[in-house]
């Protein structure tokens, strides 16, 4: 689940409006650095920072976290089970008595990484064949084409829960590339759709009059102004990978005991939410938040990046009203 | 016109023969379903494994297994369960069960997104956008069988407040219900409530993103400047010459949230215990049944590629400058 | 045709005494990312009646602002404060239901992008029958005949026909004239045109300037039109403003403006314009700097850290607009008014004297006869053409565009050759086409004597030394990611220069192009466009080419910084010899840079000659008539001048006409008895010699005097 992306970002360009007359130039010496710009731009969105604040708190904890309790995932406490949360188990305990706070960091753990690798893949394996695609055209460009069409009819959701008997019992890293085999489509069908349009600007041509050869102009010019989209695309990646992980793990078809995800717990315990709603709503409540999080820092990415963002008035007006207090 | 529609038809037909022919492949290659068989308790005899295999042509290769299902669901015979049952019996039932969540979440969803969407644009910025962004964003980052069990436990809490159930959870029916039509529409609408809304809310968000970010862009264009130049007020620019043209992007995105809502329907058939096509695909999968996978993968790809061909034809009628060619 | 019963009132009504618009100390701010944007500060003008004011000034001087608070159509974040009185009504502070009444009804707008200006997805006569309904009670029936009526009188033929089509099977030309068709639907009584023709060809430019000289006759609307070419309002304004940084710097009747200026940018804006109709070397004024920011200006006169005059006190205050030589019609800003009087050259050679311009020298191989020089590029008989597909499994070639259709053309070393046309008509493909340096559909390219089809990869790599090329769009042309070192750099390293070579290079480029070495390290987003475009020329000689292919590298540029880049390409080629292949639209810039000029129509060179030659004795009727539509920015010249309009639009290059390709829109040909328009028709002209080194393509071809 890919929230929006804005395909008309400006390709990491300050804005040059198209066509009429050239503006006037910031003055010399006064220039901000346009990665100046774009973090001053980040810091005062505070979703974002509250966002990556969040994330960042997330991995601490689920590597931390499980050293900091006494209870392990893996050990049961037999004079508790089923309790709701009180000092002893503050996430209280399952129907074994395992610690629900131990089991929730563990996946938490695994969800995180799995997020994290998958996105990382996928997000390279788009830029690099999404900008080669979109330069040479050609049959890989027809491929492409045809195969992100194909993915849209077989959800990757069904293409993976139907190959998930050949990977039980097998390493989770085997999921990840599964994941990241199947995300990088739509990203690089973006990607291409942009150097479709970077080809054509001047500076890649000068490029190629120049005699510069092609990979090179890929990997100098190409890539490199994509990288406020693909940054975005990564984070907002993470999202979609752990979100994608925890529904095919709620069927079971995704993460495999005796390896726990967010998403084995909330399937595992979705039947009794009603009941025992601390099962249910602990590991919910880690994922809905994570992914709330990674989402905002996407926008806010994007916001940061996008050089027509509006947010200045709002800044303005909290300034003048600052002033007058 | 008549003829661009037509053969993008053929081409969807053929996507969904490929895709098909695709889940078919992977689910024979990786089920193994004597495998399940035989860790039956007590093992069944050898005889009646081999008969197995002979029903399920596991000694036939995979294309040719798949030209005979294939010459069946021509003739109208989808083949049978492992547990030998005829899958065409219980198709149409399953398909009317999934049909009846799915129209009613999409159309929800599109209206009150598009709404939501169109309101939020206009007031950038404001309250209303600001509450109508945290509320989308919340719920893109909810996945359904979160989503849905939460609401599980809201319809729960609202019965036990008001001491009935009034929203019932469980099922699309009450077994045996007795009472004439208006009681069983009474009835029917109790059970759908809850399940509808867990699919509405998430195509309310993700459409009224896009439709957001549309709208936004037409806002600073040039016509409507024109068209207010002329002495339209701005409200009357932004609906009929604003809105009309920022729906034309929305016509592709039909497609992409089709696909969206038959995952997220999948989950939520599991949840309330409907018995659709998402829930017989988590039951196929589990019990390694080729058949019924293939049958779920091809309703699947038919309802994605017919929305994608609406969405052609909405984007034909939303849009002249694709008309004419 | 029975016209309907909505009616244009008689002219020049005077509904109320007093001005239409009078604008008083208006102030306009925008919030930014670096402060406020005081995009105008202290704006007061007025239109009487039928009277028709230019407002002229570079981008970012407020001149659009100021139009756009006019009409209440600036964003809400705007902060506008002072008085806009519309038939002595105050507009400011009115809601939009109240201005909506107004708009379009009594004030009405032409803005500066046709392309975007209509809904795509209404038809056009929708659209403009829409301008009527909102203001008038009249049948559906009655407002669609209007509109079709309004179509015809633009001079849309077919109107009937045209009005069911939508906006994006209108050429440009055709949308601006709809659009003036929809401002003029309801009998306005005051036009504003924001810079209705900057996105237009010439032809088309004359077109629809001729247009909205007829509108203000019918409707008798006093006409605001905004413009950053002095040429444009030449010959149509009666009163001119001229802004800088938000204010006006001096204003006053046109004659007055263009030959006594008394305001420094005024002046220096005079003489940094080629004038099309100077013979001979003109020297041009480049004013340094750039407009100030808006955020921050500095006390005191805001041009004088450009101004050549400027002494301290220009630092301490604001010129307020002052009398000047004694006229209550003319003021200007500032406060040495009287020793500009003193000079004694008008307009552009009082600006040389006072700014001081020179001409570049010629290069020394100019001195060689031409035929003696060494051919740097050849085209013989160049060929391109795209195939037009349809079908989407399937493919069918259906058709054939025709993009250049065998061309020749020769420069020698030290040469510059100007190319012009107008949009569509090949001279960006031949420039593709030449830098690609593939082998040709049809026909030959030649560089230094090697033919394009017969090299290899290395030999195609190795002739890249010798070519090089300057784009159009400044903000484009430079890699935003990389600094200007690595920018300037980029050539060298992929010719394998050592990084001691580049190291050296680098900074001498950087003074060649009249930029300072220390900047290096910074980003292109920190340059402005004239300063952007040098450091392009910059990249472009790192190799020492011999030919340097320049794709309308001023086009881009605000005219003050425009002078400056040309001056600079004058002067390198003066002290390197090179070569320039000069691709423009802009005639008047290529009088003034070429040696030799090629005119293009529909993928044929149909006059091709030494400069002087081709521009004060045109031969082909379409050099004429592009000539004639470039408007010179004087008035009293402009109004004596004969105007030739083209009739229609470019033929498709698709499906060119038979015979010669200009006949359908010629008025030679238009004049011709049907035997002689036969043989147009018939037979392709040949190019033909007309005088020493001068040919055209016309089976009648005379000389026609335009300037």
């Amino acid at each position: 689940m890919t929230v929006i992306l804005n395909e008309g970002d400006a390709a990491g360009t300050t804005g040059a409006a198209s066509g009429g007359p050239v503006d006037a130039a910031p003055e010399p010496g006064k220039a901000m650095t346009r990665g100046r710009l774009v973090l001053i731009r980040f810091m005062r969105n505070k979703l974002a920072l509250v966002g990556l604040v969040v994330i960042l708190g997330m991995y601490l904890m689920a590597f931390v976290g499980p050293l900091l309790s006494k209870w392990s995932y893996d050990t049961q406490d037999y004079t508790a089970f089923l309790e709701p949360p009180y000092s002893e188990h503050i996430f209280g305990t399952d129907k074994i008595g395992t610690d629900m706070f131990a089991l929730t960091m563990r996946g938490l753990q695994k969800s995180l990484i799995i997020g994290l690798l998958v996105a990382l893949i996928s997000t390279t394996m788009a830029a690099i064949v999404g900008a080669a695609a979109g330069y040479f055209l050609g049959v890989a460009d027809k491929a492409l084409m045809w195969v992100v069409d194909l993915l849209l009819v077989l959800p990757s959701f069904l293409i993976i829960a139907i190959l998930s008997p050949w990977f039980r019992g097998k390493s989770w890293f085997l999921l990840v590339l599964m994941l990241a085999a199947f995300q990088w489509m739509i990203t690089a069908r973006i990607v291409r759709g942009m150097t479709l349009t970077l080809k054509e600007r001047e500076f890649v041509k000068a490029a190629k009059f120049m005699g510069q050869p092609a990979r090179k102009i890929i990997a100098k010019h190409i890539v490199p102004n994509m990288a406020s989209l693909l940054i975005i695309d990564a984070t907002i990646n993470v999202g979609s990978a752990v979100l994608a992980e925890t529904g095919l793990s709620y069927f079971g078809f995704g993460v495999q005991s005796p390896d726990v995800s967010l998403g084995t717990l909330i399937g595992g315990n979705a039947e009794s939410a009603t009941t025992f709603p601390w099962l249910f709503l602990f590991p919910a409540g880690f994922l809905v938040v994570f992914v709330l999080a990674v989402n905002w820092v996407g926008d806010g990415l994007r916001d940061a990046l996008d050089p027509t963002s509006t947010r200045v008035r709002r800044k303005e007006k909290k300034d003048t009203k600052e002033k007058a207090a | 016109m008549a003829g661009f529609l037509l053969r993008r038809l053929v081409n969807y037909v053929v996507l969904a023969l490929v895709a098909t022919f695709l889940a078919f492949t992977l689910a024979s290659a990786t089920f193994d379903p004597i495998g399940v068989l035989q860790q039956r308790n007590p093992p069944p005899p050898a005889a009646s494994i081999e008969a197995k295999k002979r029903d399920l042509h596991l000694d036939q290769p995979i294309p040719q297994r798949f030209v005979t299902w294939m010459g069946g669901v021509v003739q109208g015979d989808f083949g049978r369960t492992i547990a030998d049952r005829p899958i065409t019996d219980e198709l149409g039932r399953r398909i009317g069960v999934s049909l009846r969540l799915f129209l009613l979440g999409i159309t929800i969803g599109i209206l009150f997104g598009v709404l939501l969407g169109v309101v939020s644009a206009i007031r950038q910025y404001k309250f209303s956008d600001y509450f109508a962004t945290l509320f989308s964003f919340i719920l893109l980052s909810t996945p359904v069988f979160v989503l849905g069990t939460l609401l599980k436990m809201g319809a729960q809490g609202i019965n036990d407040s008001i001491g009935t159930n009034v929203l019932i959870f469980v099922g699309e029916t009450t077994p045996g219900f007795q009472g004439n039509w208006f009681e069983h529409l009474g009835d029917r609408l109790q059970h759908l409530v809850v399940p509808t809304l867990a699919i509405a809310l998430g195509q309310i968000a993700y459409y009224s993103r896009y439709q957001r970010s549309s709208m936004l862009d037409v806002l600073g264009s040039d016509f409507l400047r024109t068209a207010q130049a002329k002495g339209l007020t701005r409200r009357k620019a932004l609906f009929k010459h604003g809105l009309r043209t920022a729906l034309i992007p929305m016509a592709t995105l039909f497609a992409f949230g089709f696909g969206l809502l038959v995952v997220g329907g999948t989950f939520t058939e599991r949840i309330f215990g409907w018995f659709g096509m998402g829930d017989w695909l988590v039951t196929g999968i589990s019990a390694q049944d080729t058949n019924i996978t293939a049958t779920v993968t091809l309703f699947v790809a038919v309802c994605v590629l017919f929305s994608g061909w609406l969405a052609d034809v909405l984007y034909a009628a939303l849009d002249p400058r694709i008309r004419v060619n | 045709m029975t016209t309907s019963e909505l009616q244009f009132d008689a002219p020049a009504d005077a509904v109320v005494d007093g001005p239409v618009l009078q604008v008083e100390d208006l102030h306009v701010s925008f919030p930014s990312e670096s402060g406020r944007v005081r995009a105008v500060r202290g704006l007061s003008y007025h239109v009487a009646p039928g009277e028709v004011l230019g407002i002229v000034g570079e981008s970012g001087s407020g001149k659009s602002v100021s139009s756009l608070a006019v009409m209440g159509l600036l964003p809400s974040s705007a902060r506008i404060t002072g008085s806009i009185k519309f038939q002595g009504r105050e507009l400011i502070g009115q809601n939009d239901a109240e201005l909506s009444r107004i708009r379009g009804r009594r004030i009405s707008m032409v803005f500066q992008d046709p392309l975007s200006a209509l809904t795509p997805v209404f038809t056009v006569g929708d659209q403009i029958a829409e301008a009527i309904l909102v203001h008038r009670k009249v049948s559906k029936q009655a407002a669609a005949k209007r509109a079709v009526e309004l179509l015809d009188l633009v001079g849309i033929p077919n109107a009937v026909e045209r009005a069911k089509a939508f906006p994006h099977e209108f050429s440009g030309g055709m949308r601006q004239r709809a659009v003036i068709a929809m401002a003029i639907a309801n009998d306005p009584d005051l036009i504003i045109a924001d810079e209705p023709t900057t996105a237009l060809d010439v032809t088309v430019q004359a077109q629809v300037l001729q247009l909205l000289e007829t509108a203000q006759e019918v409707t008798g609307a006093g006409i605001v039109i905004i413009t950053h070419d002095l040429g444009v309002v030449a010959g149509f304004a009666d009163r001119l403003m001229v802004m800088y940084a938000g204010r006006a710097v001096e204003k006053g009747n046109v004659d007055e403006i263009y030959q006594q200026p008394r305001m420094p940018y005024t002046l220096g804006l005079l003489g940094s314009i080629p004038r099309l109709d100077v013979g001979e070397k003109q020297a041009l004024v480049p004013i340094k700097g750039q407009p100030p920011s808006l955020t921050d200006l500095p006390d005191g006169c805001p041009f004088a850290p450009r101004c050549p005059m400027v002494v301290d006190a220009c630092h301490t205050a604001e010129p307020p607009l002052m009398d000047v030589d004694g006229s209550v019609e003319h003021a200007a800003a500032c406060i040495r008014t009287n020793e500009i009087a003193a000079t004694d050259a008008e307009g552009a050679e009082a600006a040389v004297e006072i700014f001081g311009a020179e001409v570049a020298a010629e290069p020394e191989v100019a001195r060689i006869p031409r035929e003696q020089r060494e051919i740097v590029l050849g085209l013989d008989n160049l060929v391109k053409e795209y195939p037009i597909n349809k079908g989407v499994v399937f493919k069918r070639r259906v058709g054939t565009v025709h993009a250049v259709a065998g061309i020749s053309f020769d420069i020698r070393e030290g040469e510059t050759l100007g190319l012009v046309g107008e949009s569509g008509c090949g001279k960006t493909t031949t420039l593709m086409e030449i830098l690609n340096l593939q082998k040709p559909m049809g026909g030959e390219i030649s560089v230094l004597g090697t033919k394009s089809s017969e090299v290899d990869g290395k030999r195609r790599f190795a002739i890249r030394r010798d070519m090089s090329v300057v784009f159009q769009d400044p903000m484009a042309s430079l890699d935003p990611r990389l600094t200007i070192n690595d920018c300037i750099a980029e050539p060298m390293q992929v010719h394998g220069y050592s990084k001691d070579e580049i190291n050296r290079r680098v900074p001498e480029l950087m003074r060649l192009v009249g930029l300072r070495p220390e900047q290096l390290s910074r980003y292109p987003g920190e340059f402005s466009g004239g300063q952007r475009q040098r450091i392009g020329i910059a990249r472009a000689l790192a190799l020492e080419p011999k030919l340097v292919v320049l794709d309308e590298p001023v086009s881009a540029l605000d005219v003050s910084i425009q002078a400056g880049v040309i001056n600079l390409l004058e002067e390198l080629k003066s002290k390197l010899g090179l070569a320039y292949l000069f691709v423009a639209h802009d005639l008047s810039v290529v009088r003034h840079i070429a040696d030799r000029v090629a005119v293009m129509y529909l993928g044929k060179i149909i006059e091709i000659g030494e400069v002087d030659s081709v521009f004060e004795a045109p031969r082909h009727p379409y050099t004429q008539a592009l000539l004639s539509a470039i408007p010179i920015p004087d008035p009293v010249k402009e109004r004596q001048r004969e105007r030739i309009l083209l009739t229609g639009d470019l033929p498709s290059p698709a499906n060119p006409p038979s015979g010669c390709r200009f006949r359908t829109r010629c008025f030679l040909h238009a004049s011709l008895p049907p035997e002689q328009q036969r043989q147009c028709i018939e037979v392709e002209p040949p190019r033909e010699t007309q005088a020493a080194d001068h040919e055209a393509a016309c089976h009648f071809a005379q000389i026609r005097q335009v300037l």
